[in-house]
């Protein structure tokens, strides 16, 4: 990949216009599930890029570990042991943010600036902007951010968008020792996952297929799957969807809201030159400074 | 391996066996991915838990802990009664005409020659019939009632896939859907590559189990080509450089042998290790070994070593006992009897390692000094430290006096590693070591020096081996491993002539030798490890070469590192070749024969000049030339590899020969005899095994590692799961006649009960990683629970079949 300007395409919280003269690239990673060994590379490698040390935790009765994504776990392999064709089968799915085109967080936040979409796709969190309220979690169609209980703010993965925007693949990328994880164009990523999705079928997996889910406009993380049809064996939502009430929340409650916010403004104008500004003597009690310590 | 990791791509067939390459190898593993994606390769996998590998494998099948020769027995039966072998080759390159004495024979689990009292077989019989002229006969056609390819017809006709499946509990149709996709290999244009590991040598048959993957091999003309062979993956990033410099108890480098103390002279000695050659015409390249031990000697004492003195022949250490060696398992009984006094550890977690743990427990309780060189405070080296059921030390009782000597890791000076593929990369340091801790090199080198003087001083019963000691180093406390390099490689003492033409010198004195062709028993030359000669030259550190282009797109790559032999990236490569010269497959040639000389990608492992009409085998290590089907006397335990119960066996009883449960031949000590368990008190199999996040019991102590992989567990199916009434997640506790561990359960899919000899055989999974210091939560380590048997060639413990009981915690 070559360097990429990480122009933004979408703010949350936001009505300013993004900038629109650079044509960038979109990106994506593949991830290729058939061709995963679940060795946790990328997970080593997403701890060693980004900083992060979870927990020393425990063993709940799987090779999953942490048990679930943390602020400090942006990726996960997830193991599931199924029988959809009669025999066994050891899905090993690398789970983490998908990026989508369309990105529920993003649409949910309401803090200006604390989720950007930058022009190559990527979904970013500017933690200094996040304001803790866990939209975001509502928002998203795969329960990916997780805030933390340190400094109250939301994590999720970056898709490592500060090696990316230098000319390099993100973390987990390098790390994958099977070529389970490709990152390139997004058209590159469809083309060499339609090849594996060949090849699969190929091999005897009828439904094998891609995942790249439309409700959400389509991700810049994408999966090839042996069982396409049945996307719940990797616990992926069906069709994943934005929830209908963060579309009304910011559909058409959002102007309304707005309206009705414009009119308390001027209501309470109306009312400052009508009847003057109201003066409340204000008395200190122990009680506050107690609540504050 | 044979072949190399990259040639794996190569394969049309990938049998992972014995092994967990996705596990424990994921690096490597690559190239399984690559084939399946570039030939459309077919990934086997035979294990007793569908593991990680087994996640993209085409076909899995189950078999029970233990039984690998019967599974693969039974694949030797296929073969031969489908006669979907490769003809040319099998007659040609293998021993299957050569007729064997009359007298031996196989009954009811015993080979010809065997004596119960000892546990030991006369081997007389297991040889060749040799004629008049001193070379073996051979009956081409086959037909010879004692010739060996009928005698192995014989002894596999009872490995019918009824009795497979009997001792194995692989299910009927896998087993043959396996059979048949082996036997699709004989073909000229396909091979089949065999991955394994600890899976086949942890065993009391661990030798024979791999036997067999090379008759198999043999019979499919799979040796030697590209894609094929036997590969062993090794477990550490150095353990082939492990054994190729002899660090083995009865091994010196370059895999010749110390001496017996039954032999008195260099002259007894070479006459046993020097062969002669069994069929006309043959290389025999053994007959170098003294080549190869007398440039070994001047390495080791220089200018002391002479003609006269057998080239200090009389320093070396001689074993009193070729049979048994001093292996792990050998020592730690003698530490446990208070035979032992001190114990120098180096790069060795014996405490973690060695079966049986409480044993080793008591042994180095009784040492009188205990010294630990390792970059970590390891298990060992706090030995004594009371850490409540996780290490049950009495430290009130224990008097050794322990020492550690801090050593670096490998990414702290630069050096060379040899892989799996024997290739020797030379590497760099990355950083400085922290605090006081010294390189392995200069620790020996300090302590050496100072005993040296100690012997200097005041004399001793036996100073010449530590005062004659060749040491030229520049700075003696701080010899370079460049220093070291350059005589492992070898290098001239005096002129080295042409023999052909003696005005001619190949090597001028001082000079480092090119390869270890220029080696002379004279004592013209010294070399510390002739397999390595032509590691570092005239030309440089050959190890350090960086070159990636490879011709022929086979994954030779000949200018990256070095490669033992003399560079050859793929061992027995003749044999890729039919009689004439002309590759089996010329869709994956490696050498040929161009009319005058052998030519091609890779180095021929063949005299260059030798024309094919000439009756040279390819196997040129043998003095027969060939690839042996029948082992002879080489492996203790038999000429073909034969079915015996792990000897904690779940059945009590050996399904193919009731008389015989056991190797005759393992060796057990009484005392660990006596805590052996059997199937009424513990019924399960117990199976150990290492994880991709935990490398041994060292990378528990990285933080990263530790958070991948927290916890010990223990991986059970839901049928015995819901009989004991475990619950995933919840505790379990294992016992065996050895110990007992405690553990979070694994309740899995992924391990299946299998039905052997009319029984429901149930295995109990257990890693092997955590232990009571490091990162983790503290755990117990598998060798709690495991027993102290070793296999009979090599004494490698009996880890990965055993005897539990599990319980709710």
């Amino acid at each position: 990949m070559p360097l990429q300007s990480l122009d933004i395409a979408a703010r949350s919280a936001t009505t300013l216009p993004s900038p629109g003269i650079r044509r960038t690239e979109e990106v994506a990673k593949l991830i290729d599930i058939s061709k995963c060994i679940g060795c946790k590379a990328c997970q080593a490698a997403c701890m060693e890029w980004n900083d992060l040390r979870d927990e020393v935790g425990f063993n709940f009765g799987s090779y999953q570990n942490p048990a679930d994504l943390t602020p400090a776990s942006w990726t996960l392999m997830r193991f599931y042991e199924v029988e959809p064709a009669g025999h066994l089968e050891w899905l090993i799915r690398k789970d983490g943010c998908m990026h989508c085109a369309e990105p529920g967080c993003l649409e949910a936040c309401p803090s200006p600036g604390a989720i950007v979409k930058y022009s190559n796709g990527i979904v970013d969190f500017v933690e200094e902007n996040c304001i803790g309220c866990g939209y975001c979690i509502t928002g998203c169609p795969f329960n990916i951010p997780r805030i933390s209980k340190q400094d109250d703010k939301a994590y999720k993965c970056t898709l490592c968008s500060d090696r990316v925007a230098v000319g390099l693949e993100p973390a987990c990328i390098k790390a994958c020792p099977t070529q389970a994880l490709v990152f390139g164009s997004k058209e590159a990523m469809r083309e060499h996952a339609a090849d594996r999705v060949a090849e699969l079928q190929e091999r005897g997996f009828k439904n094998a297929g891609i995942y790249d889910p439309a409700g959400v406009g389509g991700t810049h993380v994408i999966y090839v799957l042996q069982h396409a049809d049945q996307p719940e064996l990797y616990e992926l939502p069906k069709d994943p969807k934005i929830s209908p009430v963060v579309k009304l929340w910011k559909g058409i409650t959002k102007p309304l809201a707005m309206l009705a916010l414009g009119a308390s403004v001027l209501v309470g104008f109306l009312h400052y030159v009508d009847v003057g500004p109201n003066e409340v003597k204000h008395e200190k009690k122990a009680s506050d400074r107690r609540d504050r310590t | 391996m044979t072949n190399n990791w990259i040639d794996i791509k190569n394969a049309n067939v990938i049998l992972v066996m014995g092994g967990n390459t996705a596990e424990a190898h994921p690096v490597g593993f690559k190239w399984v991915i690559e084939a399946k994606a570039r030939n459309k390769a077919t990934l086997i996998v035979v294990d007793p838990r569908f593991n990680r590998t087994a996640a993209v494998a085409d076909v899995y099948v189950p078999l029970r802990a233990g039984t690998d020769i019967a599974f693969l027995g039974g694949v030797i039966n296929y073969l031969l009664t489908k006669d979907a072998i490769q003809h040319e080759y099998v007659k040609a390159f293998t021993n299957a005409s050569f007729i064997v004495k009359d007298g031996f024979g196989f009954s009811e689990g015993l080979f010809s020659g065997y004596d119960s009292d000892k546990r030991e077989y006369d081997h007389s019989t297991w040889d060749y019939e040799l004629g008049p002229d001193g070379y073996v006969q051979v009956d081409e056609t086959l037909q010879h009632p004692r010739c060996v390819f009928q005698l192995m017809k014989q002894h596999y006709s009872r490995y019918t896939p009824e009795v497979v499946v009997n001792v194995t509990g692989s299910p009927k149709d896998k087993f043959l859907e396996v059979c048949k996709l082996i036997a699709s290999t004989a073909a000229l244009n396909r091979t089949m590559t065999s991955l394994y590991a600890l899976g086949w040598t942890n065993h009391s048959v661990g030798t024979q189990n791999i036997r067999c993957m090379a008759i198999i091999q043999l019979l499919l003309g799979n040796v030697g080509m590209s894609g094929g062979g036997l590969n062993a993956l090794r477990g550490h990033s150095n353990i082939q450089g492990l054994t190729d410099l002899g660090l083995l108890s009865n091994l010196m480098p370059g895999y010749l042998t110390l001496p017996a103390a039954a032999e008195p002279n260099l002259a007894t000695y070479l006459a046993k290790r020097t062969p002669k050659p069994l069929r006309p015409g043959q290389l025999n390249y053994w007959s170098n070994y003294p080549k190869f031990f007398v440039s070994l000697m001047k390495v080791l004492y220089g200018p002391a070593a002479t003609k006269e003195n057998d080239y200090g022949y009389g320093w070396l250490p001689k074993l009193d006992r070729v049979d048994h060696e001093y292996d792990m398992l050998r020592v730690q009984d003698l530490m446990v009897q208070g035979k032992m006094n001190g114990y120098i550890c180096q790069g060795f977690n014996p405490l973690q390692a060695s079966p049986n743990k409480a044993k080793t427990l008591a042994g180095l309780g009784k040492l009188k000094f205990l010294v630990v060189i390792d970059p970590l405070a390891t298990e060992t080296s706090a030995f004594f430290e009371n850490h409540g059921e996780y290490n049950p030390a009495d430290s009130s009782k224990i008097m050794t006096e322990v020492f550690r000597l801090p050593s670096i890791c490998f990414a702290e000076d630069e050096g060379s590693l040899t892989n799996s593929s024997r290739w020797l990369q030379w590497h760099y340091r990355g950083q400085d070591p922290p605090d006081e801790a010294r390189t392995d090199i200069d620790i020996i080198a300090a302590l050496f020096l100072r005993i040296r003087e100690l012997y200097r001083k005041e004399g001793g019963v036996f100073p010449e081996p530590i005062l004659n000691l060749h040491w030229p180093y520049l700075i003696p406390e701080r010899p370079m491993p460049a220093e070291l390099a350059r005589e492992l490689n070898g290098y001239a003492i005096t002129d080295v002539k042409d023999p052909q033409d003696p005005t001619k010198v190949l090597v001028k004195a001082g000079q480092q030798l090119a390869t270890f062709a220029q080696l002379r028993d004279d004592g013209s030359t010294a070399c510390g490890c002739w397999i390595y000669s032509g590691c570092w030259t005239e030309k440089g550190n050959q190890m350090a070469r960086r070159e990636t282009h490879d011709p022929g797109d086979r994954g030779l790559v000949p200018g990256w590192a070095f490669s033992w032999p003399a560079n050859r990236r793929i061992l027995y490569n003749r044999a890729s070749c039919d009689a004439n010269g002309k590759p089996w497959d010329p869709n994956r040639p490696l050498i040929h024969w161009n009319g005058t000389k052998w030519v091609g990608l890779d180095v021929p492992d063949y005299v260059p000049t030798a024309a094919p009409s000439k009756d040279m085998g390819p196997f040129i290590m043998h003095p027969e030339g060939v690839g042996r089907l029948f082992s002879r006397a080489f492996v203790k335990d038999g000429p073909f590899p034969e079915h015996y119960e792990p000897f904690e066996t779940p059945l009590g009883t050996n399904p193919i020969h009731p008389k015989v449960v056991t190797n005759p031949v393992a060796r057990v000590y009484k005392d660990d005899h006596s805590e052996l368990g059997n199937s009424s008190e513990f019924p399960y199999v117990g199976t150990t095994y290492r994880l991709t996040e935990l490398f041994h019991y060292w990378s528990k102590h990285c933080l990263i590692n530790a958070i991948l992989q927290p916890q010990q567990f223990v991986e059970i199916s839901e049928q015995l799961a819901a009989e004991k009434g475990i619950v995933n997640g919840g505790e379990i506790i294992v016992t065996s006649a050895r110990g007992r561990i405690r553990a979070v359960a694994v309740v899995t899919k992924r391990i299946k009960p299998l039905t052997v000899n009319g029984k429901v055989i149930q295995h109990v999974g257990i890693p092997i990683h955590w232990g009571f210091t490091g990162l983790t939560r503290k755990g117990f380590p598998a060798n709690v629970l495991t027993p102290c048997v070793g296999d009979a060639n090599t004494q490698t413990p009996e880890t990965k079949a055993f005897l539990v009981n599990v319980e709710r915690a």
